[in-house]
C-alpha cells in the first residue's frame, strides 16, 4: 500500500504495513546555494586567532575546522550573508564581491 | 557547566545548501540544538519557516529526524511520540517541538498549554522571529510594539505577549528564555533540560532579516542588542528557582542597559515607529514591565540570589 504525497523515497519500513514518502538530511536540498552569494568571505590567515566564533555563529554551517581549528570556507553553499566577517573579533574576514 | 567552543566536536551539526534565507536564525538555532543535544533527538516541527527550510524531498535540509506536523497539534503529537518511543523501550530518545512564535503563542497554545499540564517528557523550543514569517511577515502575538508587519502597516499597538512567563504559572520544571546571540548560553540550557524528566520549554529570540529588514549579516549583533537593552532578559525557571542568566544580570541596573533607540534603529521594521515618540515610549515601558516581572520572580522565588543582589555581590 503506498501513500500519495509530495514526491520523496518510498520507504518501506518491516514493523509498519505501509511506504512513506520520507527525505533525508543531506546537502544541497536546495541546490547549490553559493551560487546565492553577491560577495564571498576571505579568510586572512595570518590574522586569525582560531577564536572560532565565526565557525560558532555561520548559520549554514559552512565555516569548517581544520584539525589545527584553523578555520576555511566551504563556497559550495556558503550563502554570502555576513556574519562571520562581522562576529570575527579581529577583522580576519573580509566579505569580497562576487565578479559576472 | 559553561560552554567552551574548543571542547565541541569538529563535525557538521547543520545541512549546507538547506533553503533557509542569508542570515537566518532558525538555522542558527537548529545547529545549537545539535550540539548540545546530540544524534539521538527526534524534531516535532508544525508549520513555519523551519518546514520550508527542510527543502525538497528527497533530501532534507535540517540535520534531524523530522515529523512535520499541523500548527494545533505540535505539542500533542510530539506526547504521543514519547509515548510510542517509551512503549518501544527507547526511552532515551529525545523528543524536542521546534515551533515559531504563531505556532506557539497563538495557534498551537491549547496543546502546549495540555502538554504542560500534564507534564508530559518533552522538550518545547519556540523559535520567535515575532511574526508569522513564512507565510509573509503576519503580526503574531508574540510581535512587538512598534513593528511594522503586513497586517500592522504603522506599527503594533500591542504589547508582545509574554509566553515564558505564561509557561513559568504551568509550573513545569524548566522554563528558560535564550538568544541566538548567545549560542554558549542557549546550549547551556538546551543540555540543563536534557537532564530534566517532565515538561521543558525554551524560548529562543531569533532575529530574522527578512521581517524585521536588517542586514542578514546584524542577526547576531541586533539579537545581542535585545538583550543589552533589556528587551529580551535571559532568565531561567528551574523545579521552582527563578535566576537571571549571567549574560544578562548586569543589565537588571537600568543605567547599564544601552539605549532601547540603538536596537530600534538597525531595523526597517521601527522605522514609522521612530517618527512616533508615543510608540518609542511604549516600547521603552515595555523595557520597564519585562523587568518588574523578573525582579518580583527573583524576589519570591529566588530570596537568596535577591539578597546578593541588594548588597551588590
Ligand atoms: C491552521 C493553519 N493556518 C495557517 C497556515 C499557514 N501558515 C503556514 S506557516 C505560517 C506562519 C508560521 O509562523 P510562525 O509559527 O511564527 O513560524 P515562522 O514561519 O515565523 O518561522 C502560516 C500562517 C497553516 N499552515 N495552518
Ligand atoms: S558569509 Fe555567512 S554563510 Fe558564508 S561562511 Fe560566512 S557566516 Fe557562513
Ligand atoms: S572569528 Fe576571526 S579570528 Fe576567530 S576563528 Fe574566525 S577568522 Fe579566526
Ligand atoms: S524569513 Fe527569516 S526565519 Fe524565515 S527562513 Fe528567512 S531568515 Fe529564516
Ligand atoms: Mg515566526
Amino acid at each position: 500500500m503506498g501513500v500519495s504525497g509530495p514526491p520523496g523515497v518510498l520507504v518501506e519500513d518491516p514493523r509498519t504495513p505501509f511506504h512513506a514518502p520520507l527525505s533525508r538530511p543531506e546537502p544541497g536540498s536546495a541546490g547549490r546555494t553559493g551560487t546565492w552569494r553577491d560577495s564571498r568571505p576571505v579568510i586572512d590567515e595570518s590574522k586569525c586567532t582560531r577564536c572560532l566564533l565565526c565557525w560558532l555563529y555561520c548559520p549554514e554551517d559552512t565555516i569548517l575546522r581544520r584539525e589545527d581549528d584553523m578555520v576555511y570556507v566551504d563556497y559550495e553553499y556558503c550563502k554570502g550573508c555576513g556574519i562571520c566577517a562581522n562576529v570575527c573579533p579581529v577583522g580576519a574576514i573580509t566579505m569580497v564581491p562576487e565578479r559576472g | 557547566m559553561p560552554v567552551r567552543l574548543k571542547d565541541l566536536p569538529r563535525k557538521r551539526y547543520g545541512m549546507p545548501g538547506n533553503a533557509a534565507c542569508p542570515g537566518c536564525p532558525e538555522t542558527m538555532g537548529l545547529r545549537y540544538v545539535k550540539m548540545a543535544l546530540g544524534d539521538d533527538v527526534v524534531l516535532v516541527i508544525p508549520a513555519g519557516c523551519s518546514s520550508v527550510i527542510q527543502g525538497i524531498a528527497p533530501k532534507s535540509g535540517i540535520n534531524f529526524p523530522i515529523l512535520n506536523i499541523v500548527f494545533a497539534a505540535g505539542a500533542a503529537a510530539a506526547a504521543g511520540m514519547k509515548a510510542a518511543f517509551e512503549a518501544l523501550g527507547r526511552g532515551d530518545v529525545k523528543v524536542v517541538v521546534w515551533a515559531g512564535d504563531g505556532g506557539t503563542g497563538d495557534i498551537g497554545f491549547q496543546a502546549l498549554s495540555g502538554a504542560a499540564e500534564r507534564n508530559d517528557d518533552i522538550l518545547y523550543i519556540c523559535v520567535d522571529n515575532e511574526a508569522y514569517m513564512n507565510t509573509g511577515i503576519q503580526r503574531s502575538s508574540l510581535t512587538p510594539p512598534g513593528a511594522w508587519t503586513t497586517t500592522t502597516w504603522t506599527g503594533k499597538r500591542e504589547p508582545k505577549k509574554n509566553v515564558p512567563l505564561i509557561m513559568i504559572a504551568h509550573d513545569v520544571p524548566y522554563v528558560a528564555t535564550a538568544s541566538v546571540g548567545y549560542p554558549q548560553d542557549f546550549i547551556e540550557k538546551l543540555r540543563t533540560a536534557a537532564k530534566i524528566r517532565g515538561f521543558k520549554y525554551i524560548h529562543l529570540h531569533a532575529p530574522c532579516p527578512i521581517g524585521w529588514r536588517f542586514d542578514p549579516g546584524l542577526t547576531p549583533k541586533i539579537a545581542q542588542l535585545a538583550v543589552q537593552t533589556g528587551l529580551w532578559p535571559l532568565y531561567e525557571y528551574n523545579q521552582g528557582k527563578f535566576r537571571v542568566s549571567p549574560f544578562s544580570r548586569m543589565y537588571r541596573r537600568p543605567e547599564k542597559r544601552v539605549p532601547v533607540i540603538e536596537y530600534l534603529k538597525l531595523q526597517g521594521r521601527f522605522r514609522a515607529a521612530l517618527k512616533n515618540p508615543e510608540l518609542v515610549k511604549m516600547i521603552e515601558a515595555e523595557v520597564e514591565r519585562m523587568w518588574r516581572w523578573i525582579d518580583a520572580l527573583e524576589k519570591s522565588l529566588n530570596p537568596a540570589e535577591e539578597a546578593r543582589r541588594i548588597t551588590g555581590t
